[in-house]
């Protein structure tokens, strides 16, 4: 295994240029991120507001389940064929989808955990709607909502990878090609990238975890 | 005051929670709701403050609708605290309690300075402020809760069961920590509760609600006792009603007897002379600071040395006419091996003893003066009535049970017993 | 296409429908029950020793961040580009699912139950299987349901390391040749076979566990 990551680390093609390896971490960052945050967009509005009613609990567990069972590879193969292989939205909406469940589900889950007497001592209280969704609810589901997030950014990470099947750029461009070209090298150093991107990414969400929650609901579980 | 104009609340299945409710709260004091489950006590409270809006009839706080404001508004004019407190997690104790003055724009600082104060006054530790309600027992989360409550200086609180979900012993302290505080505060409260014996702890009145949201009866605590509207409600009262009474009574016209009081050092015989004169079949022991050490039998007194020497038995405990009631006083007689009550004042010397009789009889005659003052003042009320058509004599008109007579009486701060509970 | 035609797989696929059915089924509902068992003893000690759990968790959320492809890919030096490979990455996934599904699971269980158990007169290996494993099914089977639907659908990206996966080779295949029907007709046996599977799933549990409270135990 070290040989191979010595072997990777150590070949030019890949020193600088299209097919350097910041060149490539950068474009899979970037990809990612617009895709989370595509994601995000969507999904969080949508939760806040079903998790604050609390209404819509079947369809957002359905909604998970189907989204789960949703195979990323196929979905983005099947955009690719439709409208065009090098369409960045080929990528992009599968990406976007699929990462929307999570997030829907633990946010939703999230705002309707929260104690039901704390709500009710906030309406009591005075607070409008608004106020209590924004100052109570979910800071005190925020440890869910942020675990969604990190989910769907760590598979968001993930799946990005699999769109270099579509002549994308990307660290998968270095799993795709690798096998292509019988150089198991090249694989194992793109592995070993996503690998890492993805660990960074958990210990990105770490640490605004650690920052955002509030020491109060710091639980042992 | 807060004001119920025949209040319903109807549900859309059929069920009435609150039916045809009315009758007043009166400023500064406590009013309790308690019934059974189902007798729509909470419902009742969640309609002052909107969280439930009733079918018919109107709410009032000091002659306003509560629906002439919008009801966020309206809430942050009204101190809430349930049941398991409700406190934010993620806020502070601090900044739990300094909610309602932020909502309303005081600054940070301000606010955090009353929430200080407020902590004072609940009595919690001001080293709390920092931490989070997890930290806190389940009785130190109350006393937030009722700060919190408080924080803005509501004219009005609303208490949902508060000191319900802890334990006995928690209980207790909270509710004389409570009626403390209100002592200092004097807000005009509406408190639920189920336990009946909490209501008549509490109580300035009590509204004795009945399945269905139907007022079976609202009065003082101690009529209610004494009268019971109808089998329901004596039933609710429980067994020991009668007793429970005494509480009201105080035992201030107690006559203590000083002749069987004896100091330790007092030599036997004399001793056994006192005992023989004072015709009493005990002799009471007391130190050098006339504070009790037991009860003596006169026949097995020593011939000769300190009364103190003899086989002494113990007293129980000791009441304080004046400060406590006649329950306190019937309780100890009942409780001393002896049957005589031991009487001291607030730092323990002994001031007499009374006998389980003597105090039998005294309570018969605080019965006796008890219903005379009511009937004097329900003719009174029955003339004032007739003179002043005016007055929304609310609890009077609406079903406190079937009196056929018609003669309930008005709010008994017109009978002039002391509460000594 | 008529619907009989649909299921005849053009030669170049290299597999029959049933084939990559048979594949399907054998790779991704293995390494599930591979993870189950595996998860069951390993979810127990975490329950017992609390300690553990932590650090254990944290493993399982590392290796869960893994991107498939990745792990496929290091395990090619290993077991080649075989089912093998594929069996072993879904069957640590599955892992990363159910061992806090199975730690959730137990301690679901009453202490106040266990203590009774143990007064009635039961051994430990009785308690647990009669008494305890029944109490924590519900929540385990909720898991187990999210890692045979991950699994099911994570198989399918091993299409891109060779002629494996499942039904994703309809994938890589229907790229190459854009053959759209190909990716439809793979889409479609992964989602229902996915769902299948949940309801088929549910259904067990419900049969296993009547007395069990159903919102309980939510994916």
């Amino acid at each position: 295994m070290i040989e191979y990551l010595r072997q990777f680390f150590s070949d030019p093609r890949f020193q600088s240029g299209y097919d350097g390896i910041w060149q490539r971490i950068a474009e899979h960052c970037w990809y990612s991120l617009i895709a989370f945050l595509c994601a995000a967009a969507i999904g969080l509005p949508l939760a806040l507001l079903t998790g604050h009613l609390g209404r819509g609990d079947g369809p957002i567990a359905a909604l998970a389940a189907v989204g789960r069972a949703m195979p990323s590879l196929g979905l983005i193969v099947l955009l690719a064929v439709k409208i065009g292989v090098f369409n960045f939205n080929a990528a992009l909406i599968p990406l976007v989808a699929l990462a929307v469940p999570p997030i829907l589900l633990t946010t939703h889950e999230g705002l309707r955990a929260v104690d039901r007497a704390v709500v009710d001592a906030a309406r009591g209280m005075g607070m409008r709607p608004l106020q209590v969704l924004f100052r109570v609810e979910i800071p005190s589901a925020l440890p869910l909502i942020l675990s969604g997030l990190r989910t769907a950014a760590v598979q968001v990470v993930a799946t990005t990878t699999i769109a270099a099947v579509i002549s994308f750029g990307g660290l998968g461009r270095y799993v795709v090609d690798g096998l292509s070209q019988y150089q198991y090298y090249q694989v194992v150093g793109g592995g070993f990238l996503v690998v890492l991107l993805s660990v960074a990414t958990l210990v990105l969400f770490s640490a605004i975890s650690r920052l955002a929650i509030s020491p109060g609901l710091r639980r042992n579980r | 005051m807060i004001s119920f104009e025949r209040v319903t609340k109807r549900y859309p299945d059929g069920t009435v929670a609150v039916n045809e409710l009315s009758f007043t709260a009166p400023d500064g004091a406590i009013t309790v709701l308690v019934g059974p489950s189902g007798c729509g006590k909470t419902t009742s409270l969640r309609m002052v403050n909107r969280l439930i809006e009733p079918t018919e009839g109107r709410i009032a706080i000091d002659g306003t609708d509560v629906r002439a404001r919008p009801a966020a508004e309206l809430r942050r004019s009204i101190g809430y605290v349930i049941q398991h407190a409700g406190l934010f997690p993620h806020r502070t104790i601090a900044d739990n309690i300094a909610t309602v003055p932020r909502l309303l724009g005081t600054d940070r600082r301000t606010a955090r300075a009353r929430a200080h104060e407020l902590m004072e006054l609940v009595g919690l530790d001001p080293s709390l402020a920092k931490r989070y309600p997890y930290q806190l027992s389940g009785g130190q989360q109350q006393r937030v809760g009722v700060a919190r409550a408080l924080a803005a200086d509501p004219p009005v609180l609303l208490m949902d069961e508060p000191f319900s979900a802890v334990d006995p012993i928690v209980r207790k302290g909270l509710q004389e920590e409570f009626l403390r505080i209100q002592g200092e505060v004097a807000k005009t409260i509406l408190f639920v509760t189920h336990d009946i014996d909490e209501a008549i702890k509490l109580g300035d009145k009590i509204a004795v609600l009945r399945e269905g949201g139907i007022l079976a009866q609202f009065d003082s605590p101690e009529r209610l006792l004494a009268e019971p509207a109808d089998e329901f409600v004596e039933q609710f009262l429980g067994r020991d009603r009668g007793i429970r009474r005494l509480t009201f009574y105080t035992s201030t016209g107690l006559s203590l007897q000083e002749g069987p009081v004896v100091a330790s050092d007092t030599p036997a015989p004399s001793a056994r002379d006192a005992a023989l004169s004072a015709g009493t079949p005990w002799l009471l022991i007391v130190d050098a600071d006339r504070r009790p050490l037991g009860w003596a039998d006169p026949a097995g007194l020593p011939d000769q040395g300190p009364v103190g020497n003899a086989r002494l038995t113990g007293f129980g405990h000791a009441f304080v006419p004046g400060a406590d009631s006649l329950r306190a006083a019937l309780d100890a007689a009942v409780l001393s091996p002896t049957g005589w009550a031991v009487g001291t004042d607030a730092e323990g010397r002994v001031l007499g003893v009374i006998s389980q009789e003597a105090i039998g009889s005294a309570i018969r005659a605080a019965h006796a003066q008890a219903s005379t003052e009511r009937e004097r003042a329900a003719e009174k009320a029955a003339a004032a009535d007739e003179s002043a058509k005016g007055e929304p004599a609310a609890e009077a008109a609406a079903g406190t049970g079937a009196d056929p007579a018609g003669s309930d009486a008005p709010p008994s701060d017109e009978v002039p017993l002391e509460q000594a509970r | 296409m008529i619907a009989a035609n649909v299921f005849d797989l053009p030669s170049y696929v290299q597999h029959s429908y049933l084939g990559l059915l048979g594949e399907q089924l054998e790779v991704s509902l293995g390494a599930t029950a591979g993870g189950l068992l595996v998860s069951l003893p390993i979810g127990q000690a975490c329950a017992r020793w609390r300690l553990l759990y932590p650090p254990v968790l944290g493993l399982v959320t590392v290796a869960y961040s893994i991107p498939s492809l990745a792990l496929f890919v290091f395990l090619i030096d290993y077991t080649g580009i075989t089912d093998t490979t594929l069996f072993i990455a879904l069957a640590l996934y599955s892992l990363c699912i159910l061992v806090p599904g199975v730690v959730d699971g137990i301690r679901t269980v009453p202490p106040e139950v266990k203590l009774a158990a143990d007064a009635m007169g039961y051994g430990p290996a009785r308690r647990y299987f009669q008494v305890e494993l029944p109490i924590a099914a519900p929540t385990i089977m909720a898991a187990v349901r999210v890692a045979t639907v991950s699994s099911i659908s994570l198989m399918s990206i091993g299409a891109v390391i060779g002629n494996l996966g499942g039904f994703g080779q309809l994938f890589t295949t229907g790229l190459r040749s854009f053959n759209l029907s190909l990716v439809w007709l793979g889409l479609f046996s992964l989602v229902v076979l996915a769902l299948l599977c949940d309801v088929l799933l549910r259904l067990a549990q419900r049969l296993m566990t009547p007395w069990a409270d159903r919102r309980s135990a939510r994916a």
